[in-house]
Protein backbone atom coordinates (compact mmCIF):
# COMPACT_ATOMS: atom_id res chain seq x y z
CA UNK A 1 0.00 0.00 0.00
CA UNK A 2 1.09 3.87 -0.63
CA UNK A 3 0.56 6.54 1.21
CA UNK A 4 -0.30 10.37 0.05
CA UNK A 5 2.75 12.36 -1.04
CA UNK A 6 3.83 14.40 1.63
CA UNK A 7 7.22 16.32 2.79
CA UNK A 8 8.97 15.04 4.83
CA UNK A 9 11.10 16.29 7.64
CA UNK A 10 13.77 15.17 10.24
CA UNK A 11 14.73 17.97 12.33
CA UNK A 12 17.70 17.08 14.93
CA UNK A 13 16.16 19.43 18.00
CA UNK A 14 12.64 20.10 19.73
CA UNK A 15 13.40 23.53 18.72
CA UNK A 16 13.56 22.89 15.33
CA UNK A 17 10.24 20.15 15.36
CA UNK A 18 8.36 23.39 16.77
CA UNK A 19 9.57 25.90 14.20
CA UNK A 20 8.31 23.30 11.30
CA UNK A 21 5.15 22.71 13.56
CA UNK A 22 4.64 26.47 13.30
CA UNK A 23 5.20 26.50 9.47
CA UNK A 24 2.96 24.07 8.61
CA UNK A 25 0.21 24.19 11.08
CA UNK A 26 -2.37 21.74 10.59
CA UNK A 27 -1.02 20.56 7.11
CA UNK A 28 1.66 18.48 9.58
CA UNK A 29 1.74 15.36 11.51
CA UNK A 30 4.29 14.29 13.86
CA UNK A 31 6.15 11.21 13.30
CA UNK A 32 7.02 9.11 16.41
CA UNK A 33 7.75 5.66 16.03
CA UNK A 34 4.77 5.10 13.42
CA UNK A 35 2.98 2.10 13.85
CA UNK A 36 -0.22 3.63 14.57
CA UNK A 37 0.20 6.53 12.05
CA UNK A 38 1.27 4.84 9.14
CA UNK A 39 -0.94 2.41 8.91
CA UNK A 40 -3.47 4.89 8.77
CA UNK A 41 -1.81 6.84 6.10
CA UNK A 42 -1.46 3.34 4.09
CA UNK A 43 -5.32 3.27 4.05
CA UNK A 44 -5.52 6.70 3.73
CA UNK A 45 -7.08 7.30 6.85
CA UNK A 46 -4.35 9.89 7.19
CA UNK A 47 -3.16 12.02 4.43
CA UNK A 48 -0.81 14.62 6.20
CA UNK A 49 0.87 16.83 3.73
CA UNK A 50 3.74 16.76 6.03
CA UNK A 51 5.53 14.70 7.95
CA UNK A 52 7.85 15.83 10.71
CA UNK A 53 9.95 12.72 12.31
CA UNK A 54 11.02 13.18 15.59
CA UNK A 55 13.01 10.05 15.27
CA UNK A 56 16.38 11.76 15.01
CA UNK A 57 15.85 14.03 17.98
CA UNK A 58 17.89 11.77 20.72
CA UNK A 59 16.92 14.44 23.61
CA UNK A 60 13.64 13.42 23.46
CA UNK A 61 14.94 9.29 24.19
CA UNK A 62 15.86 8.30 27.78
CA UNK A 63 14.46 6.85 31.02
CA UNK A 64 15.70 8.84 34.37
CA UNK A 65 14.94 8.32 37.88
CA UNK A 66 13.70 11.39 39.17
CA UNK A 67 12.40 12.30 42.69
CA UNK A 68 12.46 8.59 43.60
CA UNK A 69 10.20 8.75 40.60
CA UNK A 70 11.25 8.28 37.17
CA UNK A 71 11.43 11.44 33.83
CA UNK A 72 10.89 8.97 30.46
CA UNK A 73 12.00 11.58 27.46
CA UNK A 74 8.37 10.85 24.67
CA UNK A 75 10.52 9.20 22.12
CA UNK A 76 11.69 6.06 24.36
CA UNK A 77 10.66 2.89 23.08
CA UNK A 78 8.32 0.07 24.49
CA UNK A 79 11.42 -2.12 24.19
CA UNK A 80 13.72 0.24 25.96
CA UNK A 81 11.05 0.23 28.96
CA UNK A 82 10.03 -2.98 29.21
CA UNK A 83 14.26 -3.60 29.19
CA UNK A 84 14.71 -1.01 32.26
CA UNK A 85 15.85 -2.04 35.13
CA UNK A 86 14.69 1.36 36.34
CA UNK A 87 11.50 1.30 34.89
CA UNK A 88 10.73 -2.31 36.41
CA UNK A 89 11.86 -0.97 40.22
CA UNK A 90 10.22 2.34 39.82
CA UNK A 91 7.22 1.65 38.25
CA UNK A 92 7.30 -2.37 37.41
CA UNK A 93 3.09 -2.01 35.77
CA UNK A 94 4.78 0.34 33.07
CA UNK A 95 7.57 -1.99 32.09
CA UNK A 96 4.81 -4.68 32.55
CA UNK A 97 2.12 -2.76 30.27
CA UNK A 98 4.94 -2.03 27.85
CA UNK A 99 6.27 -5.86 27.41
CA UNK A 100 2.65 -6.82 26.61
CA UNK A 101 2.72 -4.40 23.26
CA UNK A 102 2.23 -6.16 20.12
CA UNK A 103 5.26 -8.01 19.49
CA UNK A 104 8.88 -7.40 19.34
CA UNK A 105 9.01 -5.52 15.89
CA UNK A 106 6.34 -3.28 16.97
CA UNK A 107 7.45 -2.40 20.26
CA UNK A 108 11.20 -1.94 18.86
CA UNK A 109 9.50 1.33 16.92
CA UNK A 110 6.53 2.35 19.28
CA UNK A 111 6.70 4.74 21.93
CA UNK A 112 5.48 5.72 24.80
CA UNK A 113 4.90 9.55 23.69
CA UNK A 114 3.41 8.07 20.23
CA UNK A 115 1.16 5.68 22.33
CA UNK A 116 -0.18 8.85 24.68
CA UNK A 117 -0.68 11.07 22.26
CA UNK A 118 -2.56 8.67 20.15
CA UNK A 119 -4.93 8.16 22.33
CA UNK A 120 -6.22 4.97 20.68
CA UNK A 121 -9.04 3.43 22.73
CA UNK A 122 -7.56 -0.08 22.86
CA UNK A 123 -3.83 1.36 23.69
CA UNK A 124 -1.67 -0.19 26.98
CA UNK A 125 -0.31 2.84 27.96
CA UNK A 126 -2.83 5.22 28.83
CA UNK A 127 -4.34 3.29 31.37
CA UNK A 128 -0.92 2.90 32.62
CA UNK A 129 -0.02 6.61 32.82
CA UNK A 130 -3.75 7.34 34.42
CA UNK A 131 -2.91 4.43 37.40
CA UNK A 132 0.60 5.50 37.67
CA UNK A 133 -0.75 9.42 38.35
CA UNK A 134 1.26 10.29 35.26
CA UNK A 135 2.38 13.80 34.30
CA UNK A 136 2.70 15.24 30.66
CA UNK A 137 5.37 17.67 29.80
CA UNK A 138 4.16 19.42 26.40
CA UNK A 139 7.05 21.48 24.97
CA UNK A 140 5.33 24.47 22.50
CA UNK A 141 7.53 27.70 20.56
CA UNK A 142 8.96 29.32 24.17
CA UNK A 143 6.55 27.34 26.24
CA UNK A 144 5.61 24.03 28.30
CA UNK A 145 3.23 23.09 30.10
CA UNK A 146 2.07 20.23 32.49
CA UNK A 147 -1.06 18.16 32.09
CA UNK A 148 -1.88 15.69 34.02
CA UNK A 149 -2.81 12.03 32.80
CA UNK A 150 -6.72 12.72 34.51
CA UNK A 151 -6.97 15.57 32.06
CA UNK A 152 -5.07 14.54 28.86
CA UNK A 153 -7.00 12.05 27.52
CA UNK A 154 -10.27 14.05 25.83
CA UNK A 155 -12.29 11.17 24.05
CA UNK A 156 -11.33 8.67 21.26
CA UNK A 157 -8.18 9.75 19.38
CA UNK A 158 -8.66 12.99 21.10
CA UNK A 159 -5.79 14.29 23.41
CA UNK A 160 -5.31 17.81 25.68
CA UNK A 161 -2.24 18.74 23.19
CA UNK A 162 -2.67 21.62 21.28
CA UNK A 163 -1.43 21.75 17.63
CA UNK A 164 1.39 23.85 18.20
CA UNK A 165 2.25 21.23 20.84
CA UNK A 166 5.00 18.29 20.88
CA UNK A 167 4.32 15.91 23.94
CA UNK A 168 8.11 15.68 25.27
CA UNK A 169 8.33 14.07 29.01
CA UNK A 170 5.90 11.64 31.09
CA UNK A 171 7.27 12.32 34.81
CA UNK A 172 6.00 9.41 36.99
CA UNK A 173 5.83 10.59 40.45
CA UNK A 174 7.27 7.90 43.45
CA UNK A 175 5.19 5.31 44.68
CA UNK A 176 4.63 5.17 48.59
CA UNK A 177 5.90 2.58 50.13
CA UNK A 178 3.55 -0.50 50.01
CA UNK A 179 2.50 -0.04 46.94
CA UNK A 180 2.30 -3.39 44.04
CA UNK A 181 1.26 -2.50 40.85
CA UNK A 182 -0.14 -4.98 37.94
CA UNK A 183 -1.14 -4.94 34.52
CA UNK A 184 -3.97 -7.20 33.32
CA UNK A 185 -5.10 -7.48 29.98
CA UNK A 186 -7.45 -9.74 27.65
CA UNK A 187 -5.44 -9.18 24.26
CA UNK A 188 -6.83 -9.28 20.84
CA UNK A 189 -5.00 -12.37 19.57
CA UNK A 190 -4.12 -11.18 16.35
CA UNK A 191 -2.84 -7.49 17.67
CA UNK A 192 -2.52 -7.52 20.98
CA UNK A 193 -4.47 -4.49 21.03
CA UNK A 194 -6.54 -4.60 24.18
CA UNK A 195 -9.65 -5.88 23.93
CA UNK A 196 -9.71 -4.51 27.91
CA UNK A 197 -7.24 -3.81 29.91
CA UNK A 198 -6.42 -2.51 33.55
CA UNK A 199 -3.65 -1.47 35.37
CA UNK A 200 -3.70 -1.02 38.95
CA UNK A 201 -1.53 0.44 41.17
CA UNK A 202 -3.03 -0.21 45.23
CA UNK A 203 -0.79 1.19 48.55
CA UNK A 204 -2.08 -1.39 51.06
CA UNK A 205 -1.20 -0.22 55.05
CA UNK A 206 0.60 -2.37 57.55
CA UNK A 207 -2.51 -3.51 59.20
CA UNK A 208 -3.29 -4.82 55.45
CA UNK A 209 -5.91 -2.46 54.81
CA UNK A 210 -6.13 -0.66 51.16
CA UNK A 211 -4.60 3.00 51.45
CA UNK A 212 -4.81 4.28 48.44
CA UNK A 213 -5.56 2.82 44.70
CA UNK A 214 -5.40 4.46 41.23
CA UNK A 215 -7.20 1.80 38.29
CA UNK A 216 -6.89 2.84 34.83
CA UNK A 217 -8.94 1.03 32.23
CA UNK A 218 -8.48 0.74 28.63
CA UNK A 219 -10.05 -1.02 25.69
CA UNK A 220 -13.61 -0.70 27.18
CA UNK A 221 -14.76 2.85 25.80
CA UNK A 222 -13.77 5.21 23.60
CA UNK A 223 -10.79 6.49 25.50
CA UNK A 224 -8.68 5.28 28.76
CA UNK A 225 -10.41 6.12 32.24
CA UNK A 226 -10.10 6.09 35.98
CA UNK A 227 -12.25 3.55 37.59
CA UNK A 228 -13.27 5.65 40.38
CA UNK A 229 -15.98 3.56 41.26
CA UNK A 230 -13.37 0.85 41.88
CA UNK A 231 -11.00 2.66 43.48
CA UNK A 232 -13.11 4.27 46.14
CA UNK A 233 -14.67 0.73 47.46
CA UNK A 234 -11.21 -0.52 47.49
CA UNK A 235 -9.48 2.64 50.10
CA UNK A 236 -9.98 1.01 53.88
CA UNK A 237 -11.48 -2.53 52.26
CA UNK A 238 -9.51 -5.71 53.51
CA UNK A 239 -8.42 -6.00 49.81
CA UNK A 240 -9.90 -9.73 50.66
CA UNK A 241 -11.39 -12.03 48.00
CA UNK A 242 -14.86 -10.48 48.41
CA UNK A 243 -13.88 -6.72 48.83
CA UNK A 244 -11.64 -6.99 45.46
CA UNK A 245 -14.43 -8.88 43.57
CA UNK A 246 -16.98 -5.96 44.74
CA UNK A 247 -14.84 -3.24 43.70
CA UNK A 248 -14.21 -4.64 40.65
CA UNK A 249 -17.61 -4.97 39.83
CA UNK A 250 -17.98 -1.36 39.97
CA UNK A 251 -15.19 -1.06 37.37
CA UNK A 252 -17.10 -0.36 34.20
CA UNK A 253 -19.27 2.40 35.87
CA UNK A 254 -20.42 5.24 33.35
CA UNK A 255 -18.59 3.68 30.60
CA UNK A 256 -20.01 3.68 27.05
CA UNK A 257 -18.98 0.79 25.59
CA UNK A 258 -17.29 -0.17 22.39
CA UNK A 259 -18.77 -2.44 19.95
CA UNK A 260 -16.96 -4.18 17.45
CA UNK A 261 -16.12 -7.42 16.11
CA UNK A 262 -13.61 -8.49 18.85
CA UNK A 263 -16.86 -7.86 21.66
CA UNK A 264 -19.50 -6.58 22.04
CA UNK A 265 -20.49 -4.39 25.07
CA UNK A 266 -21.60 -6.31 26.67
CA UNK A 267 -18.71 -8.98 26.91
CA UNK A 268 -16.33 -6.25 27.33
CA UNK A 269 -18.55 -4.71 30.66
CA UNK A 270 -17.99 -8.43 31.81
CA UNK A 271 -14.56 -8.84 30.95
CA UNK A 272 -13.86 -5.34 32.58
CA UNK A 273 -14.79 -6.91 35.92
CA UNK A 274 -12.77 -9.65 35.94
CA UNK A 275 -9.28 -8.24 34.67
CA UNK A 276 -9.89 -5.22 37.20
CA UNK A 277 -10.40 -8.06 40.26
CA UNK A 278 -7.01 -9.91 38.09
CA UNK A 279 -5.35 -7.11 38.38
CA UNK A 280 -6.17 -5.83 41.77
CA UNK A 281 -5.16 -9.41 43.16
CA UNK A 282 -1.67 -8.85 41.35
CA UNK A 283 -1.17 -5.67 42.29
CA UNK A 284 -1.44 -6.39 46.06
CA UNK A 285 0.52 -9.56 45.53
CA UNK A 286 3.02 -7.11 44.42
CA UNK A 287 2.91 -4.66 47.37
CA UNK A 288 4.11 -7.37 49.61
CA UNK B 1 9.74 15.63 -4.19
CA UNK B 2 12.81 12.75 -4.04
CA UNK B 3 15.18 13.21 -1.28
CA UNK B 4 18.76 11.65 -0.97
CA UNK B 5 19.69 9.15 1.70
CA UNK B 6 22.64 7.53 2.50
CA UNK B 7 22.43 4.18 4.43
CA UNK B 8 24.20 0.75 5.20
CA UNK B 9 22.45 -2.13 4.13
CA UNK B 10 24.26 -5.71 5.05
CA UNK B 11 27.29 -3.58 4.85
CA UNK B 12 27.43 -1.77 1.67
CA UNK B 13 26.90 2.01 1.77
CA UNK B 14 23.99 2.91 -0.30
CA UNK B 15 22.80 6.35 -1.63
CA UNK B 16 19.40 6.98 -3.52
CA UNK B 17 17.55 9.71 -4.51
CA UNK B 18 13.94 8.14 -2.56
CA UNK B 19 10.16 9.58 -2.33
CA UNK B 20 9.40 10.14 0.71
CA UNK B 21 6.64 7.99 1.09
CA UNK B 22 8.79 4.72 0.02
CA UNK B 23 8.69 2.44 1.92
CA UNK B 24 11.50 0.85 3.69
CA UNK B 25 10.32 -2.73 2.31
CA UNK B 26 10.13 -1.24 -0.85
CA UNK B 27 13.01 0.30 -1.44
CA UNK B 28 15.20 -3.12 -0.56
CA UNK B 29 13.36 -4.77 -2.88
CA UNK B 30 12.40 -2.25 -5.81
CA UNK B 31 15.45 -0.19 -5.78
CA UNK B 32 17.88 -2.00 -3.98
CA UNK B 33 16.76 -5.83 -5.99
CA UNK B 34 16.90 -7.27 -2.39
CA UNK B 35 13.99 -9.58 -2.52
CA UNK B 36 14.75 -11.54 0.05
CA UNK B 37 12.50 -9.15 2.14
CA UNK B 38 8.97 -10.09 1.84
CA UNK B 39 5.73 -8.10 2.09
CA UNK B 40 2.83 -10.31 3.11
CA UNK B 41 0.65 -8.42 4.94
CA UNK B 42 1.30 -4.73 4.14
CA UNK B 43 -0.19 -4.37 7.55
CA UNK B 44 2.54 -4.76 10.47
CA UNK B 45 0.88 -7.93 11.39
CA UNK B 46 2.40 -10.77 9.95
CA UNK B 47 6.18 -9.86 9.89
CA UNK B 48 7.56 -11.23 6.76
CA UNK B 49 9.15 -7.69 5.68
CA UNK B 50 11.01 -8.06 9.49
CA UNK B 51 15.07 -6.51 8.53
CA UNK B 52 17.14 -5.26 11.63
CA UNK B 53 17.44 -1.51 11.86
CA UNK B 54 20.41 -0.24 14.31
CA UNK B 55 20.63 -3.67 16.13
CA UNK B 56 16.80 -4.11 16.29
CA UNK B 57 14.06 -6.20 14.37
CA UNK B 58 11.24 -3.94 12.74
CA UNK B 59 8.79 -4.28 10.42
CA UNK B 60 9.70 -2.95 7.47
CA UNK B 61 6.59 -2.18 5.65
CA UNK B 62 5.49 0.10 8.71
CA UNK B 63 9.07 2.24 8.34
CA UNK B 64 9.42 4.61 5.56
CA UNK B 65 12.94 4.62 3.76
CA UNK B 66 13.45 8.35 4.87
CA UNK B 67 13.25 7.70 8.30
CA UNK B 68 16.25 4.60 7.95
CA UNK B 69 18.54 7.91 6.40
CA UNK B 70 21.90 7.57 8.28
CA UNK B 71 21.09 4.00 9.49
CA UNK B 72 22.51 0.36 9.79
CA UNK B 73 20.56 -2.17 8.00
CA UNK B 74 20.67 -6.04 7.96
CA UNK B 75 18.50 -8.17 5.19
CA UNK B 76 18.78 -11.68 5.52
CA UNK B 77 20.44 -11.67 2.44
CA UNK B 78 23.42 -10.22 5.06
CA UNK B 79 23.45 -12.90 6.89
CA UNK B 80 25.12 -15.91 5.43
CA UNK B 81 29.24 -15.33 4.57
CA UNK B 82 30.55 -14.48 1.50
CA UNK B 83 31.89 -18.20 0.92
CA UNK B 84 27.93 -19.43 1.21
CA UNK B 85 28.50 -20.40 4.75
CA UNK B 86 24.87 -20.43 6.46
CA UNK B 87 24.09 -18.51 9.91
CA UNK B 88 23.39 -20.56 12.49
CA UNK B 89 20.14 -19.29 12.16
CA UNK B 90 19.53 -20.28 8.58
CA UNK B 91 21.34 -23.61 9.69
CA UNK B 92 19.09 -24.00 12.09
CA UNK B 93 15.37 -23.53 9.40
CA UNK B 94 17.58 -25.68 7.27
CA UNK B 95 18.15 -28.89 9.63
CA UNK B 96 15.18 -28.68 11.54
CA UNK B 97 12.97 -28.42 8.77
CA UNK B 98 11.80 -25.24 9.98
CA UNK B 99 9.68 -24.04 6.66
CA UNK B 100 7.29 -25.11 4.68
CA UNK B 101 6.35 -22.77 1.68
CA UNK B 102 9.06 -20.76 3.18
CA UNK B 103 7.48 -17.36 2.82
CA UNK B 104 7.52 -16.14 6.01
CA UNK B 105 11.12 -17.74 6.54
CA UNK B 106 13.42 -14.28 5.91
CA UNK B 107 11.03 -12.35 8.66
CA UNK B 108 11.28 -15.65 11.10
CA UNK B 109 14.96 -15.52 10.82
CA UNK B 110 15.64 -12.08 11.38
CA UNK B 111 13.44 -12.40 14.17
CA UNK B 112 15.33 -14.87 15.16
CA UNK B 113 18.64 -13.00 14.79
CA UNK B 114 17.39 -10.03 17.11
CA UNK B 115 15.69 -12.69 20.02
CA UNK B 116 19.27 -14.52 20.25
CA UNK B 117 21.21 -11.38 20.12
CA UNK B 118 19.43 -9.91 22.88
CA UNK B 119 18.73 -13.32 24.71
CA UNK B 120 21.39 -16.17 24.11
CA UNK B 121 19.79 -19.12 25.63
CA UNK B 122 15.57 -18.58 25.32
CA UNK B 123 12.88 -20.91 26.95
CA UNK B 124 10.74 -22.82 24.58
CA UNK B 125 7.89 -19.99 25.75
CA UNK B 126 10.74 -17.06 25.27
CA UNK B 127 11.49 -18.72 21.53
CA UNK B 128 6.91 -18.49 20.58
CA UNK B 129 6.56 -14.96 22.41
CA UNK B 130 9.87 -13.53 20.90
CA UNK B 131 8.46 -14.80 17.49
CA UNK B 132 4.79 -13.77 17.80
CA UNK B 133 5.18 -10.68 15.51
CA UNK B 134 6.06 -13.21 12.68
CA UNK B 135 2.88 -15.29 11.39
CA UNK B 136 3.27 -18.55 9.59
CA UNK B 137 -0.56 -19.51 7.47
CA UNK B 138 1.39 -23.23 6.99
CA UNK B 139 1.26 -22.78 10.93
CA UNK B 140 4.77 -24.71 11.00
CA UNK B 141 5.55 -22.99 14.35
CA UNK B 142 6.77 -26.21 15.71
CA UNK B 143 9.72 -27.10 13.50
CA UNK B 144 10.86 -23.15 13.65
CA UNK B 145 11.01 -23.41 17.22
CA UNK B 146 13.31 -26.70 16.76
CA UNK B 147 15.50 -24.56 14.41
CA UNK B 148 15.51 -21.19 16.73
CA UNK B 149 16.79 -24.15 19.28
CA UNK B 150 19.60 -25.37 16.63
CA UNK B 151 20.64 -22.24 16.25
CA UNK B 152 20.62 -20.76 19.95
CA UNK B 153 22.94 -24.37 20.60
CA UNK B 154 24.97 -23.86 17.90
CA UNK B 155 25.49 -20.26 18.17
CA UNK B 156 26.56 -20.58 22.06
CA UNK B 157 28.78 -23.50 21.11
CA UNK B 158 30.81 -21.35 19.13
CA UNK B 159 31.33 -23.72 16.51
Amino acid sequence: MVTSSFDYYAPTSVADALALLDQHGDDAKLLAGGHSLIPLMKTRLAEPAVLIDLGKISTLSYINEQDGGLAIGAMTTYSEIAGSELVQSNAPVLAEASGQVADNQIRNRGTIGGSLSHSDPAGDLPAVALALGAQLTTSSSGAHRTISADDFFVDLLTTALEPNEILSEIVIPALPAGTGTAYAKFANKASHYAVVGVAAVVTVGSDGTCQSARIGITGAGPKATRATGTESALVGSNLDDSAVRAAASHAGDGIDFNEDVHASGEYRAHLISVYAARAIRAAVENAS
Amino acid sequence: MAQEITLTVNGATRTNQVEPRLLLADYLRSVLDLTGTHVGCDTSNCGACTVSLNGDAVKSCTVFAVQADGADVTTLEGLASDDGTLHPIQEGFWEKHGLQCGFCTPGMIMSSLDLLSKNPNPTEAEIREGLSGNLCRCTGYHNIVLAVQFAAEKMNSGS
